[in-house]
């Protein structure tokens, strides 16, 4: 194991997120705040709470998600995309370093900075609503697999894309229009019956879902499934990481 | 004239061994042919060759940036890709392309190609490397702010910051100005007094002349020659007699019809070409030949081809 490389290969990208602090870190605090004030005390305060949660409490973690997916999946995808982008990819192929080696200091630092811009995003909600969370531990798991989950699905995005437009295309197509419709602004009880049915075709309404119960016990589908579907994700981003990583994809001619 | 007479020895005390390595990019070219090169250890190899003759694409192999389609490659006794760890460890790298991340600063780019490398910190090191790279004041400035000659000071900085044995430079000069160029040969220098294998590509012709141990000439993917520098302008090198009259004269007299002599256009000056390796070069003969045909010497003098003469013909002759 090449420790010192990915030991180097973290602390730029973590360098890189300093020095572009206030788009990295502010962005998604301010968003938030315009969230909490259009939904959350706008709209929120004519909708009466679900399941038991006022309406404010109740998109909490589905906001975070949406932060965390969109925040993972950007990072990382352009954590590879830029080097490839500018030619200084060659430094990491030429040098004596695994692709699995390359994937955690990328990978891991596009974590954790969604780890952070969570935490912040808890902070921040905590001066608008009153937060619980029932199960600290299983809120820090689905935490940290979404993390780490999308970050992975990111590098996978960066490094498939060979163009700005393709980086762009999956967040904005696939992966924004599926939070919003997986339940982050409402329970899928409020929908009619087909569109629930509809609704449970959405993997990501699995995430939050389970995500939301470890905060208020309020579910949509079962927390096990949420979690199978969780950690089937992450198994998914490894295979792929690990099929391409196999060929060289797009790295090497 | 074959690689494979000259090139392939037997590779015993070579740090760099290519046999029969060959590269079909996607697209269906093919960029190299069954290439066969030792570089030993401690010279200074210069690969010459037109666009688009392999240069670039034989370095990436090597250092790991493209896949070969077949043939192998060993470094320090290491196979490229079964070892690449050990192997790479030995490679420093400088692309032809001045690839270099916008906004980080100099002193941290070359530190993160150190850390790359498996190396740990050493600040001390990395501050004298630039120093010798002339680039002490520029420690803490963002690389987009450098010069075009100073980030490829950078660059060969960050291939440096590991301490390698054999050192691939693509295309160190181009776009340097000539007072830079000269630094660059006297850094090459310093580096091969310390034992470092250098390999570089360069168009320029008088840059191998100036500096090289041996040359290659690459082209369409095939390697034409590799010789010792010396032995090679010796051997393909051809001398010229040129002859200058008296009298202008319209025609070659016909008694000197076999050495096939050239006449300038305004008919004084008859040029000569032999062979040095040749046993009898026949100057006496034609001296004597022209004599007789009644003409009157004013001048004579002679010159040899240079390596760029030997390049040039070498790559016509191959096309
Ligand atoms: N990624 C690629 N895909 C397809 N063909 C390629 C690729 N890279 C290089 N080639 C082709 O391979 C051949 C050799 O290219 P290479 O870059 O090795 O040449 P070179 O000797 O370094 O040239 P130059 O002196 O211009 O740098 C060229 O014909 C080039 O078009
Ligand atoms: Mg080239």
């Amino acid at each position: 194991m090449n420790f010192e490389a990915i030991k180097v290969i973290y602390s730029a990208e973590m360098r890189r997120t300093r020095n572009t602090l206030l788009q990295s870190i502010a962005s998604p605090v301010i968003s938030t705040c315009l969230y909490f004030v259009v939904f959350g005390s706008a709209i929120g305060s004519r909708i009466e709470s679900v399941g038991g949660v006022s309406y404010g409490a109740f998109i909490v973690p589905g906001l975070m998600m949406l932060s965390l997916l969109t925040q993972s999946i950007s990072n990382a995808s352009f954590g590879i995309f830029f080097p490839k982008f500018t030619g200084t990819v060659y430094e990491v192929l030429s040098a004596p370093i695994s692709f699995f080696e390359v994937i955690v200091g990328y990978v891991g630092a596009a974590a954790t900075k969604s780890l952070i811009i969570g935490v912040i995003i808890l902070i921040t909600a905590s001066f608008f609503v009153d937060l619980r969370i029932a199960h600290p531990f299983w809120m820090l798991a689905f935490l940290l697999m979404t993390c780490v989950a999308f970050s992975l699905f990111g590098f996978i995005i960066g490094l498939w894309a060979d163009n700005f437009e393709k980086l762009q295309l999956v967040p904005l197509l696939v992966i924004t229009p599926l939070v919003f419709l997986g339940g982050t602004f409402y329970s899928i009880d409020m929908l009619p019956p087909l569109w629930q049915k509809i609704s449970l075709l959405n993997p990501l309404l699995y995430l939050i879902s389970g995500f939301r119960w470890s905060f208020y016990e309020v579910a949509d589908v079962n927390v096990g499934l949420s979690l199978m579907m969780t950690a089937g994700f992450l198994i998914g981003c490894l295979i792929v990481v690990w099929l391409m990583f196999r060929s060289g994809y797009k790295l090497k001619q | 004239m074959k690689a494979s007479d000259t090139s392939a020895e037997t590779g015993v005390n070579a740090i760099v061994q290519v046999r029969g390595l060959s590269k079909t990019y996607d697209n269906g070219h093919q960029a190299l042919k069954n290439i066969d090169l030792d570089i030993r250890e401690g010279e200074i190899l210069a690969l010459l060759g037109p666009n688009g003759a392999g240069k670039t694409t034989l370095i990436s192999i090597i250092c790991g940036l493209v896949n070969a389609s077949g043939g192998t490659v060993l470094v320090g006794g290491y196979d490229h890709v079964k070892q690449y760890r050990k192997s790479r460890e030995l490679i420093g790298l400088v692309p032809q392309e001045l690839a270099l991340g916008a906004f980080e600063l100099v002193e941290n780019t070359v530190a993160l190609s150190r850390g790359l490398f498996g190396k740990s910190k050493n600040p001390e090191f990395i501050q004298q490397l630039l120093e010798n790279l002339s680039l002490g004041d520029k420690a803490t400035s963002p690389v987009n702010r450098l010069s075009g000659g100073m980030k490829r000071r950078v660059l060969i900085a960050k291939a440096l910051s590991h301490e390698p044995r054999v050192l691939f430079l693509d295309e160190p000069t181009a776009g340097v100005d000539v007072e830079l160029r000269k630094d660059m040969w006297a850094v090459i220098d310093e580096l091969r007094a310390d034992g470092v294998t250098i390999i570089l590509t360069t168009h320029y012709i008088e840059e191998a002349e100036a500096i090289a141990d041996r040359v290659g000439v690459i082209n369409a993917g095939e390697i034409l020659v590799i010789e010792d520098k010396q032995v090679l302008m010796d051997k393909l090198g051809k001398k010229q007699l040129v002859i200058e009259l008296r009298e202008a004269i319209k025609t070659i007299p016909a008694e000197l019809e076999e050495f096939n002599l050239q006449l300038c256009e305004v008919g004084n000056t008859l040029t000569y070409t032999y062979d040095i390796r040749a046993e009898r070069t026949g100057i006496t003969r034609l001296l004597n030949d022209v004599q007789n045909a009644g003409l009157t010497l004013k001048d004579i003098s002679t010159s040899q081809s240079s390596l760029e003469d030997i390049f040039v013909n070498l790559v016509k002759a191959d096309a």
